[in-house]
């Protein structure tokens, strides 16, 4: 048996699974410090279930966190940006394009420095340690806790961003230190974003991920627990706390994969509606459909692999206000403290959760509170929540063929009317925990990545090899021989070395044993 | 034709469009035109016909391997240096820039190199596209002189050449630029504003910022392939307009050969047919076949874009896996000519088949 934990903005949702078997769940208010509404939420799930909690083989946990943090730019740490790359890269600056929120945030400390390769791997300039110590002692005198580490063409060689942070590391002791090329591919301006954007979440990071492992030993769980990344593998602890970005786009893959097992369907949109947006998606084959174009995470451009998703201001907590010009609902949204302000809880502020309670359709709070509604404005407000995922549905729609709709999250509760272009609305069973549903059939992965040379071995040979050696590790992992399909082959030819050298990586995920198992 | 800084977002998507798959990520140089401006504000641009017959023209560009422009572009001071050494080399005041191609990296170059010199840049270029070699333009086709052409990298290392022919120069600049790391700044076709009329393609700049437009447009009515095509079809140039495939791309193959980013993208029909295209590259797209089939040669155009979003997707930015629609787009006529073809047609490639327009395809 399994637990998959969903730690959102507004809820923190909990999932006890057997197979494919939901055996409970449960939804909690996020709490200020994390770990106690987990806490609250995996023991209610236990307590409902009678499960014993050595019966826990694994908890798998998604979090949107550090995106919201960085979106809505909450502790975020001033960083220090290096980059190793004089005199090429100066036409474009660290940070060019940022928005002025992000910056008055993580603040102006850049510096650039003598080093970097070619692309061929040959030398651009020797490291100038000098400058890389100088650069150092001015983050430490600024009182900086995190660097961000960004060489050119650190993809083909990694060798110099590792010297640049061992002289940093030596200069200012206790520091968090990100390294562009374990964390992006090449291109220089995306990689140094998501880079800065990594070191920025430091604190955080080690912060959130110990009130995990806080929250489950006061469980006394001692089942290995995991994080889901953003293409719906898992990751360890460790690696979540050196790099979050690689769970920035985990909230909207949990949702769509969630929605897709618990509806069936292969071929549809998802709406994940939740407390302050709605997410919508598309699922191509069962798989989220990915974005093309560049990324942009709280108006930064990255170069990560993401699902393709339209964020709307519309949620369970969204602000329900009369203008001249008709009702309006949203962007803004009281967000999880929906139970002190909104009507239904005795609060002050009208929100879209009480417009659907009022129309009669969802039954939650006291409905006796919102007695003196106007007909009119209720039904104004049903028409205009309709429309804007109305309108979000067909800007996400592949054709102009109708295709079912899935809702999933908390918020899904307000949509009770069909929506035009869509062949049926679905509310699955367990749509209010999708996300954490999809925590929990996140899938293991294997890797191979290594130097190969194509006039040794030939490409299809080397590939089929790698390939064998990346599904074993994700057998060996946990996987499911059998569901496991490949994610990503990338390829980085190194004309410097010897002749027909590549750095060949090939990514593999497949579902847990014990998912997969019970299935059958 | 006036410009703003949000314009720069349709050009640099237009010009990733007329990239055919190569040209540079505009990504890129949408930063370094914005950085410029920011610095030394938006330069004017006038059209051919406002350029004086005897006025003095240049190109300024980059030259070397897209997949190596993402890691590493133009600094600025190398963009100063080659214009100012052509003044030098020449011993003429420069009165105008003049964009080579508006495919890709080179749309905004230009307008970086205008911004910093305070120069005028002209609406037009010498392919409405995007090509992997300098003598590969209208304006060698028509006669003018490559060289002298000035070459520096951003160590701010530069030489001048003088060849006998634009093949020559470059052969020669493209052995140089590997050495100085497939990143290069060269200005170069230097030339009169007769010569300008008379052997440029005017209006790029304006039909790379409509497709950029159209695009936008698309999106927002939700139909942006079809939208871009429409679009397509009413220009004087591109209005030979076909998809030729929709499909998932299920082999790559990328590699930094001889200063060029070479390889095939093969893709596959998501409607279970079992149909495939296969699309060569060298920086661009050269050939698209389907079944052995052609479909569309050198110098027409050969674009992906994203199936659902018309976002064009350059070779750099391919991925296995990724939903695409491969337009075939007619080339403008001044590349279609027999004389255009010997400099830009197939054979150029060292391709064995023959052009064939892609409407006859």
């Amino acid at each position: 048996m399994r637990i998959g934990v969903d730690v959102g903005g507004t809820n923190t949702d909990a999932v006890l699974m057997d197979g494919e078997r939901v055996l409970a769940w449960c939804k909690s208010p996020t709490t200020l410090n994390v770990s106690d509404g987990i806490v609250g939420a995996i023991r209610h799930v236990l307590d409902q279930s009678g499960v014993a909690v050595s019966n826990i083989q694994c908890v798998m946990i998604g979090t949107t966190h550090f995106t919201n943090a960085f979106v809505e730019r909450n502790h975020l740490l001033d960083v220090g940006i290096l980059r190793v790359a004089l005199p090429a890269s100066r036409g474009i600056p660290p940070l060019t394009d940022w928005p002025e929120s992000l910056l008055s945030e993580i603040g102006d400390h850049r510096h650039l420095v003598r080093g970097g390769y070619q692309f061929d791997g040959r030398l651009n300039s020797a490291l100038d340690e000098q400058a890389v110590a100088q650069a150092a002692r001015d983050f430490k005198a600024k009182g900086l806790q995190t660097v961000a580490i960004t060489s050119v063409f650190s993809p083909v060689n990694g060798d110099m961003e590792q010297r640049a942070a061992e002289i940093v590391a030596e200069e200012m002791g206790d520091v968090a230190i990100t390294l562009s090329h374990t964390i992006g591919r090449v291109g220089l301006p995306e990689r140094e974003n998501a880079t800065v954007m990594n070191a920025s979440l430091a604190a955080l990071s080690s912060r959130v991920v110990n009130s995990f492992r806080s929250a489950l030993q006061q469980l006394d769980i001692t089942a290995p627990f995991f994080i889901s990344q953003n293409d719906g593998t898992l990751m360890s602890a460790e690696v979540v706390e050196k790099y979050p970005v690689l769970t920035f786009a985990s909230g909207p893959t949990n949702s769509m994969r969630g929605a897709a097992y618990l509806s069936g369907q292969k071929n549809a949109l998802v709406g994940d509606i939740g407390g302050t947006t709605t997410d919508i998606g598309v699922l191509n084959s069962g798989f989220p459909r990915e974005s093309s174009v560049a990324v942009d995470i709280g108006g930064v451009r990255t170069n990560f692999r993401m699902p393709d998703v339209l964020a709307l201001g519309l949620g369970g907590g969204s602000l329900v206000v009369e203008t001249e010009d008709g009702v309006r609902i949203g962007p803004r949204s009281v967000g999880y403290r929906l139970t002190d302000k909104a009507r239904i809880f005795g609060g002050d502020t009208l929100t879209a959760s009480d417009i659907a309670v009022a129309a009669g359709y969802a039954d939650f709070g006291n409905r006796e509170l919102i007695n003196d509604l106007p007909a009119e404005l209720v039904s104004a407000a049903v028409d205009e929540i309709h429309r804007l995922v109305a309108d979000g549905v067909d800007r996400m729609k592949v054709s102009a063929e109708p295709i079912p709709l899935i809702l999933v999250g908390g918020g899904s509760v307000l949509i009770n009317r069909d929506i035009p272009g869509v062949s049926e609305v679905i509310i699955p069973e367990f749509a209010g925990v999708a996300n954490a549903i999809g925590a929990s059939i996140a899938q293991v992965s294997g890797e191979y990545d290594n130097m190969v040379s194509y006039e040794e071995v030939a490409r299809e040979d080397a590939i089929a090899q790698a390939r064998e050696e990346a599904e074993a590790r994700a057998v060996q992992a946990g996987a499911e021989a059998g569901s496991i399909e490949v994610l990503d082959i990338e390829e980085t030819p190194l004309s410097y070395g010897p002749a027909g050298a590549v750095r060949l990586r090939v990514k593999v995920a497949g579902a847990l044993q014990q998912v997969a198992a019970s299935g059958s | 034709m006036k410009l703003s800084t949000e314009d720069l977002l349709d050009v640099g998507c237009g010009a990733a469009f007329l990239g055919t798959g190569g040209g540079g990520d505009p990504y890129i140089g949408r930063m370094l035109a914005t950085s410029a401006i920011n610095a030394f504000g938006m330069p004017e641009i006038i059209e051919p016909e406002d350029l004086d017959d005897d006025a003095f023209v240049c190109t300024v560009a980059m030259l070397g391997a897209p997949t190596v422009l993402i890691e590493k572009a133009a600094c600025g001071d190398d963009v100063d240096l080659v214009i100012s050494r052509m003044e030098k080399y020449t011993g003429r005041k420069i009165d105008a820039i003049l964009p080579v191609e508006i495919g890709g990296v080179n749309s905004m170059l230009p307008i970086m190199a205008a911004a910093r010199s305070g120069l005028p840049l002209v609406n037009a270029d010498g392919m409405g596209r995007a090509f992997p070699e300098i003598q590969m333009v209208s304006f060698n086709i028509h006669g003018v002189s490559c060289t002298p052409a000035v070459i520096a990298d951003d160590h701010l290392n530069s030489f001048v050449i003088e060849t006998a022919t634009a093949k020559r120069a470059e052969d020669l600049v493209r052995v140089a630029s590997i050495e100085m790391g497939c990143s290069v700044i060269m200005s170069s076709y230097a030339m009169s504003g007769a010569e300008v009329k008379r052997t440029a393609v005017p209006g790029t700049m304006t039909l790379a910022l409509e497709i950029g437009r159209a695009i936008a447009r698309g999106r927002s009515s939700g139909t942006p392939v079809e939208e871009l095509v429409n679009y397509l079809r009413s220009t004087e140039y591109y209005n030979q307009c076909k998809v030729l495939f929709e499909g998932k791309v299920s082999d790559l193959r990328r590699e930094t050969r001889q200063g060029f980013a070479i390889g095939y993208c093969q893709l596959t029909a998501m409607d279970g047919s079992g149909r495939e295209m296969e699309v060569t590259f060298r920086n661009e797209h050269l050939v698209a076949k389907e079944g052995g089939q052609l479909r569309a040669i050198v110098p027409d155009l050969i674009c992906m874009v994203d199936n659902e979003t018309a976002e064009p997707v350059p070779v750099e930015a391919l991925k296995y896996g990724q939903r695409l629609t491969i337009l075939g787009v007619s080339a403008p006529p001044i590349l279609r000519s027999e004389k255009a073809l010997a400099v830009v047609g197939p054979a150029s490639f060292g391709l064995d088949e023959t052009f064939v327009p892609v409407e006859q395809l």
